[in-house]
């Protein structure tokens, strides 16, 4: 005979503890990330301390930072590229997804797959050739290099996501619309548009999370400290040699992230339902 | 009012009358932009990446057509090979790791517990961070004289001595497949997640009156419906991984001695740092096949769908 175990004693090997482990290393590192940057140096390199706590907390590191470095420009950079690669990425993902889920022409089934390829290439399989392009097209070691080539990535990304969301919206109200006279154009951006919003919104927020963390092209085509995104300018500009300015270099990761990590805890259902939706439209 | 206000507003030209239906003019407008930019700076950058292979293309010079030289050096080169079999194993064990804890821990997630959406956030953060800046974390949480890792696994007595993280072949590889599955596994669990949400729970409810466990009701219910969802991030993350970058460049820069040089990595290495750029494309055109394995199978997997 079974004996029937105790419902707490179950829980707490079958989702507490389990659950308990996981979340310790997904979260470990950004408490570390924290507690390094808020250290003094001598605080920071004391191997003998209690090194999971920190006992005077000092905002020295962010001050250094602020004086020595241009991280304020990176952020900036950071800010500007991601937030037009993300708009421009999500209205040509809006055209494009609303052709596919809506209109029937012929290639419209080419130009489907052909993106779903394109969302498949990995950055790393052209980044050298796209350096001679970016060069031929005079914008080597500019921010300008990012704002083109992000779309590459964010529009098959956005234009997938779009169709899923439009196609979930019945046809009959626009049809509706384009009896009583409205364009097509028209009945897109009155009636289909306003209903898609989860999904622009999601669309657009990831394409920014995405844009803000892109490091191949970043590092590729941008050379000089005052151009460079936060996610390449950091490792790249923080290092010096074989010198590690751990304070620092944390401090500075730290407000690289804080920015996606906020914009990430204010649209979370969004972001959650909106992963949920294109993982199982793949 | 209704069809002739329709009828007007074709387009204007009487030629894209004749040939094109408005529908499909709208159609095109509409798509354009994105085929433009797709063809401008995805498609040409494809080949011209399969032309300067061909080429013994240096910076600063245009080179000339050298044919396959390039791949047969590459074949024999032994630092070529330590790199095909480098990616191979960190795709293989990360995706395998990936895939093996993230079916664990959407099951944990998929049970009722306070606070479920804020443990699905927290547990999301290491995908949604910036790679790079995380990466330079880990690099911190690995440094040889100052590693926290080893204060805490000495502290809990796990190990007697400090483990080399970086500075050792073999660890440095395990390293790069920790801090990769630590970035990828909320992608996974989170898509996991979604699928076991669409199984009807009267399957596993009649599953238990017909006296199945927990592991059976898993085995014979779970996984089967759960496999169209697996097989798709499956196919995802190996493409990522296979030519990921950031990880490793961050973290080890290909070493200790080559130890942990992928793909990506050692096409940077020769393209951009040491300069020969024919070369490096035609390291970093060996990802094509993969790339060209997972488009297949994720095509017609999707087809079969």
């Amino acid at each position: 005979m079974r004996r029937k175990v105790p419902r707490m004693i179950k829980r707490l090997f079958g989702l507490y503890l389990p659950l308990a482990a996981f979340l310790f290393f997904a979260l470990f590192p950004f408490y570390w990330m924290l507690i390094s940057s808020f250290r003094a140096n001598p605080e920071l390199y004391n191997l003998q301390a209690n090194r999971l706590w920190i006992k005077n907390p000092t905002l020295e590191q962010f001050r250094e930072l602020f004086a020595k470095t241009a991280v304020l420009q990176w952020l900036w950079n950071s800010f500007f590229v991601s937030f037009l690669t993300s708009m421009i990425s999500m209205s040509f993902g809006i055209m494009a997804g609303y052709a596919l889920a809506r209109l029937r022409f012929p290639g419209a089934q080419a130009f489907g797959l052909a993106t779903f390829i394109t969302y498949l290439v990995p950055t790393t399989l052209i980044f050298i050739p796209l350096a001679s392009v970016v060069q031929y097209l005079g914008l080597s070691n500019s921010i300008w290099s990012l704002v083109v080539t992000y779309p590459t990535f964010l529009i098959p990304f956005c234009t997938w996501m779009l169709i899923a969301y439009f196609k979930s919206i019945p046809k009959d109200m626009e049809e509706c619309a384009m009896i009583d006279g409205c364009s097509r154009i028209g009945a897109m951006v009155r009636i289909v548009l306003p209903m898609a919003i989860p999904g622009v919104i999601f669309s657009a927020m990831f394409s920014f999370t995405l844009s803000w963390n892109e490091f191949v092209y970043a590092l590729t085509f941008i050379s000089s400290t005052t151009h460079k995104t936060m996610s390449v300018a950091v490792p790249t500009e923080l290092i010096r040699g074989d010198a590690y300015f751990w304070g620092e270099l944390m401090a500075a990761s730290l407000l690289g992230s804080v920015p996606v990590a906020v914009l990430y805890s204010f649209f979370m259902e969004y972001f959650v339902s909106g992963l949920t939706a294109g993982a199982l439209k793949g | 009012m209704t069809t002739i206000a329709r009828a007007q507003r074709l387009p204007a030209s009487p030629w894209a009358r004749r040939f094109v239906k408005p529908e499909a003019l709208t159609g095109y407008c509409l798509i354009s932009p994105a085929v433009f930019l797709m063809l401008v700076l995805l498609a040409y950058p494809f080949v011209l990446a399969v032309y300067i292979s061909l080429t013994d293309r240096i910076l600063g010079e245009p080179g000339k057509v050298i044919w396959f030289r390039n791949f047969l050096k590459l074949l024999q080169d032994s630092l070529f090979r330590q790199t095909v079999w480098n990616s191979f194993v960190y795709t293989l064990s990360t995706v395998c790791l990936k895939m093996l804890l993230g079916i664990i821990l959407a099951l944990l997630l998929n049970q009722e517990m306070r606070y479920r959406n804020l443990v699905r956030g927290a547990l999301l953060l290491p995908w949604i961070v910036p790679t790079s800046l995380s990466v330079l974390t880990w690099l911190w949480m690995f440094d040889s004289l100052f590693s926290v890792v080893n204060y805490i696994l000495l502290g809990l007595g796990l190990i007697s001595k400090k483990i080399p993280w970086l500075g050792d072949p073999f660890w440095a590889m395990v390293s790069v497949i920790i801090v990769n599955t630590w970035r990828g596994l909320p992608f996974f669990a989170v898509s996991f997640l979604a699928g076991l949400m669409t199984i009807p729970k009267e399957l596993y409810e009649a599953a238990e009156t017909d006296g199945a466990r927990a592991p059976r009701r898993f085995w014979h219910i779970t996984l089967p419906l759960l496999q169209p969802v697996i097989a798709v991030v499956v196919l995802f993350s190996t493409i990522w991984t296979f030519a990921d970058f950031q990880i490793v460049y961050i973290l080890t820069h290909g070493g200790p001695v080559n130890a942990t040089q992928i793909f990506a990595t050692m096409a940077y290495d020769v393209a951009l740092v040491a300069g020969r750029i024919g070369e490096g494309s035609a390291i970093s055109l060996f990802l094509f096949p993969a790339l060209l394995v997972v488009i297949i199978l994720m095509l017609r997997y999707l087809r079969r769908e």
